[in-house]
């Protein structure tokens, strides 16, 4: 794929480098020209000076060719613009901002941003993990499709443990996807079960995230 | 009417004395507060200091009340989605933001943003000049 990536700091940086390991095609669009040379002599010549949200930089970029836009500067208001004038002026079909302000991920969603990342956000998110309460994790919202993934531990005696994926009738519109326990990824089937301190991590329709938690406390279980 | 300018530079000052004088009632936000000494002591409107981006920030300036927003900071991309928030999140009236590059203006003005590019206008205003 062709990826474009406005903003050269430590995110777009590693990021960078991350996907070119990947083999992807990537270009970066600096605008403070120290960084750039530094792209430039450690990842190839891939580094473009300019301004992100200007027009030529991105032409020159070749945005009109690119399968995904990223906006990881520090500024959320370039990161919006730069992600809006992707779609709107190159027709660029998926892009993915930086979000620095967590408040600001309900205005890039209205203004028509679906994929968004906060740090602060996952932060918190591992801060929860952390807490032996197993609140619910926010792993990733895709809003274009409505989606999200969610993680929960499943708690002492809750009443699904033991129970299979086939076994809880689990409703509509709600998907088990993965278990992890013991640090090992298990890609559940309909005669997996679920054990104590399981990291369950579910799909669900955006605004159901909840269902995991009531899975849990055993609300969702239909009596046969 | 009921204004918020955001950003309180040159334009800004001017256009916040001009509704002030007019009787309008006028709300500068800036998040420099050494740039509100611009206004002068016959300033009789409000000022805001915080960015222009935040939610929590236009509502403390009104917005949920405002007939108008004008975005006139010396950012575009502050301008552009400060203009944004106005007209999508608070359902403003009436939205100007004020953008030097023609090219971003164009783009903000065709996806139904009222904008000013004082980059063009005064190349056309000059050339005339220049012409006659």
């Amino acid at each position: 794929m062709y990826i474009i990536v406005v903003g050269g700091g430590k995110v777009g940086y590693y990021l960078t480098q991350h996907l070119l390991v990947a083999g992807h095609e990537v270009a970066v669009i600096e605008k403070n020209p120290k960084k750039v040379e530094n792209i430039i002599n450690d990842l190839g010549g891939i580094a473009i000076l300019g301004d992100g949200s200007d027009a030529s930089p991105m032409l020159e970029a070749g945005m009109n060719r690119a399968d995904i836009a990223v906006a990881a500067t520090g500024d959320d208001e370039d990161n919006l613009i730069v992600c809006q004038m992707a779609k709107m002026k190159f027709g660029v079909k998926r892009t993915i901002a930086r979000i620095n302000n967590p408040k600001n991920e309900h205005i890039f969603g209205v203004l028509g941003i679906e994929t968004t990342v906060s740090y602060v956000d996952a932060l918190v998110a591992q801060i929860e993990r952390g807490i032996p309460t197993h609140a619910l994790v926010h792993l990733l919202t895709l809003r274009d499709v409505g989606a999200a993934f969610v993680e929960k531990q499943v708690p002492p005696a809750s009443p699904v443990i033991g129970m299979t994926m086939s076994e809880m009738n689990l409703p509509e519109h709600f998907l088990i996807a993965l278990i992890i326990r013991h640090s090992q990824a298990i890609i559940p089937k309909g005669t997996t079960h679920l054990e104590e301190g399981d990291e369950v991590v579910a799909v669900t329709a955006v605004g159901n995230e909840d269902l995991l938690e009531q899975l849990f406390r055993g609300e969702l279980i239909k009596k046969p | 009417m009921r204004i918020i300018i955001l950003g309180c530079g040159r334009v800004g000052v001017h256009l916040a004395h001009a509704m002030d004088q007019a009787g309008h009632d006028v709300t500068v936000v800036d998040r420099n507060r050494e740039s509100f000494n611009k206004l002068g002591s016959d300033y009789g409107g409000k000022m805001v200091l915080g960015t222009g981006i935040d939610e929590d920030v236009l509502r403390k300036a009104g917005i949920e009340q405002a007939d108008a927003f004008v975005a006139v900071t010396n950012g575009d991309n502050t301008n552009a989605m400060a203009a944004q928030i106005a007209q999508h999140v608070f359902q403003v009236p009436r939205v100007v933001a004020r953008m030097y590059d023609p090219v971003r203006e164009e783009t903000y003005r065709l996806l139904g943003l009222d904008t000013v590019c004082p980059t063009v206008m005064g190349a056309v205003k000059i050339r005339e000049m220049v012409d006659a």
